[in-house]
């Protein structure tokens, strides 16, 4: 295969009590790529996201990344991994009692060894790189509006330059106008920085524009991963409803005008 | 990064040569966040030292680059009129043009605040900023205070508005559940002051005088104190914590939209429930106190509950315990208008409802000791 596979879920098995959530779920995510992940509510997407970010140990089956499993890291390799990652929490997750630059700051602090004079000027670039005004570096996140946090959100995730960004729900609860702004600087930062993105999404106008592939979550496994026109044409009946109900015909024409 | 995990990131290193009027600035190695740290100096150096016209960068043999390190190298040609020149560049790199472009685009440094420094001034200052905020929460207590009263009063106009179940809840859960632990509480008190009463007057032969300093203190000062600091750790903390937590989630918001009055519904029931348990509560306490100091006395010193109890009607007038009960209902108004104040004062994120919330306790056990002692000072000048 000439495919580039940078991370691989082979077999996971997640189950919460009786109830199981993914059973023999095969996903493979490729250097480079934005894929968005859809799913029906329930369906286990930030399950999912968790298990490969290491916060939830899987019931059965293993995660790879580049080859490696990490069932057979140590526990410092790991870290060493997840410090290339960089995460978008749904809610942004800032911590409340830093300020916006602090914030961006805080992996910087942990796990680079700079002056703090350019510390702090990174951090800047980072917060104007994600879209905000340099002014906003001295408040604290609860003065900021849910779609300032999500980009500061974004600017803390590319602090320390990922090789991959998870994003769950980016645009969920921004305003049309900000969503599309989002999704274009998300598409412009992963060609500029070469970023691998795996996006949770139900913004179908997203899904449309930035992703290279989609994968959809249904019946505890991935049901299908391809570009959005295969999936348009895949016959299983929960995504031909996702994407040809009323939204996601809107969507579709949207693209299409 | 892309094509190479982080394990094989190489140091950046930089080499300064001159060619003419120009400065060359060599680039080795990888220019990653990991590694451009110690080339910050140098660089900072050749952007001061060196013309802005005459800088040129050469990317030969420039490795992994990211945006940290296109930020670094960016910024040595921040101050020319074209930093982005072709002039400024020699050799070939596949992405480092397009990255250190794409970065300045987008860079805006944040002007920083001045640091405050910890001189004379600043001490003074900042004690002038406490003083200040000290009288502003006090003036803000008493206008909270004043609210509450006049909904108090409209209230009392119209008995209807009353919310009577709210108002049973609160009178349970800061009477009836206290009482226990205020009780066990005011026994032990009581039963230390007879101890330690009871060796001193066991010297000088009025060991019956036990009865006496019992009476006296659990009376006058120690069933009321109890009483007030036990609400305010455990029913003020609880206040604060329950109407911060409807403030957080913009349930109060909701209330006034609604035309609600948060302070009939919310704010009146527990001062209400207050006012009328504590004086219950530091009743009960005082009970249960010199139960404690008569145990004492039977166990350690032989005088009979007989005794006690006899010389305990003899010796002691009401006054002790008028003047006792007297300060329960001003300690409960006291704490459940600080309790619902600093309740009120939370604002949007969590932080916030931990700081309110140790205010809270704090200003109340500070308001009830103060007015403690005003009171103990009001009764010695009126003889009583």
């Amino acid at each position: 295969m000439s495919e580039d596979i940078l991370i691989s879920v082979r077999g996971l098995r997640t189950a919460f009590g009786r109830h199981v959530v993914h059973e023999n779920l095969d996903l493979d995510i490729r250097r480079g790529e934005i894929m968005g992940l859809v799913g029906g509510s329930g369906t286990g997407k930030t399950v999912l996201l968790n298990s490969i970010l290491g916060l939830k140990e899987p019931d059965g089956g293993d995660i790879l990344f580049n080859g490696r499993r990490f069932s057979q890291m140590s526990a410092l390799e790991r870290l060493k991994v997840n410090s290339r990652w960089g995460v978008l929490f749904q809610n942004g997750a800032l911590f409340t009692s830093l300020t916006v630059l602090e914030n961006v700051m805080a992996p910087l602090r942990e796990h680079v060894d700079m002056p703090p004079a350019l510390m702090e000027e990174i951090a800047s670039m980072k917060i104007g790189l994600s879209g905000l005004a340099p002014d906003v570096g001295d408040r604290y996140p609860s003065e900021l509006s849910g779609g300032m946090r999500k980009r500061v959100a974004l600017a803390r995730a590319l602090a320390l330059d990922p090789e991959i960004l998870f994003l769950d729900e980016p645009t969920a609860g921004l305003d049309p106008i900000g969503a599309a702004a989002f999704d274009s600087l998300i598409l412009e930062l992963s060609q500029a920085l070469g970023l691998t993105v795996l996006m949770i999404t139900h913004d179908l106008d997203s899904l449309h524009a930035i992703c290279d592939r989609v994968a959809v979550l249904a019946d505890k496994r991935v049901a299908a991963v391809a570009p959005i026109e295969a999936l348009l044409r895949n016959p299983h009946p929960w995504i031909q409803e996702y994407f040809h109900g009323p939204r996601g015909r809107a969507a579709l024409a949207g693209k299409e005008s | 990064m892309r094509g190479k995990s982080a394990s094989s990131v190489t140091a950046a290193g930089v080499v300064l040569r001159a060619e003419g009027s120009k400065t060359i600035v060599e680039l080795h190695g990888d220019w990653t966040v990991e590694t451009v740290g110690r080339m910050d100096a140098t660089l900072r150096d050749v952007e001061e030292s060196v013309a802005p016209g005459d800088i040129v960068i050469d990317l030969s043999d420039l490795g992994l680059i990211d945006t940290a390190g296109a930020y670094i190298i960016g910024r040595v040609t921040r101050r020319c009129s074209q930093p982005d020149g072709d002039f400024h560049f020699i050799g070939e790199h596949p992405t480092a043009r397009r990255l250190i472009e794409e970065v300045r685009a987008r860079t805006t440094i944040c002007a920083q605040e001045e640091e405050a420094g910890y001189g004379f001034m600043q001490a003074l200052s900042r004690i002038g900023a406490g003083i200040e905020a000290v009288m502003r929460e006090a003036l803000d207590t008493f206008a909270f205070l004043g609210k509450t009263i006049i909904t108090g009063f409209r209230t009392l106009a119209n008995p209807q508005r009353l919310r009577l179940t709210p108002t049973i809840w609160a009178m349970e859960e800061v009477g009836v559940n206290a009482m226990p632990i205020i009780a066990v509480l005011s026994f032990f008190i009581g039963a230390v002051v007879a101890y330690m009463g009871a060796n001193l007057l066991q010297t000088l032969g009025f060991s019956v005088f036990t009865v006496e300093l019992v009476g006296i203190a659990v009376l006058r000062e120690f069933g009321v104190l109890i009483t007030a600091i036990m609400l305010a750790g455990r029913s003020d903390s609880a206040f604060t914590a329950q109407i911060g937590s409807m403030k957080m989630q913009q349930e109060i918001d909701a209330m006034r939209v609604l035309g609600l009055d948060p302070f009939e519904a919310l704010v009146l029931p527990r001062v209400i429930a207050c006012v009328l348990m504590a004086p219950l509560l530091t009743f009960g306490a005082m009970i249960a106190g010199i139960f404690g100091g008569m145990i004492v006395a039977w166990s350690a010193q032989d005088i009979s509950p007989t005794l006690f109890i006899a010389r305990f009607h003899q010796e002691l007038p009401w006054d002790h315990f008028l003047v006792g009960m007297s300060k329960a209902p001003v300690f409960g108004l006291v704490v459940a208008i600080i309790g619902c104040r600093q309740g009120m004062m939370v604002s949007g994120d969590v932080e916030s409802l931990g700081r309110r919330v140790t205010a809270s306790v704090v200003q109340s056990i500070f308001a009830v000791i103060v007015l403690e002692a005003m009171f103990a000072m009001m009764y010695l000048e009126l003889g009583i």
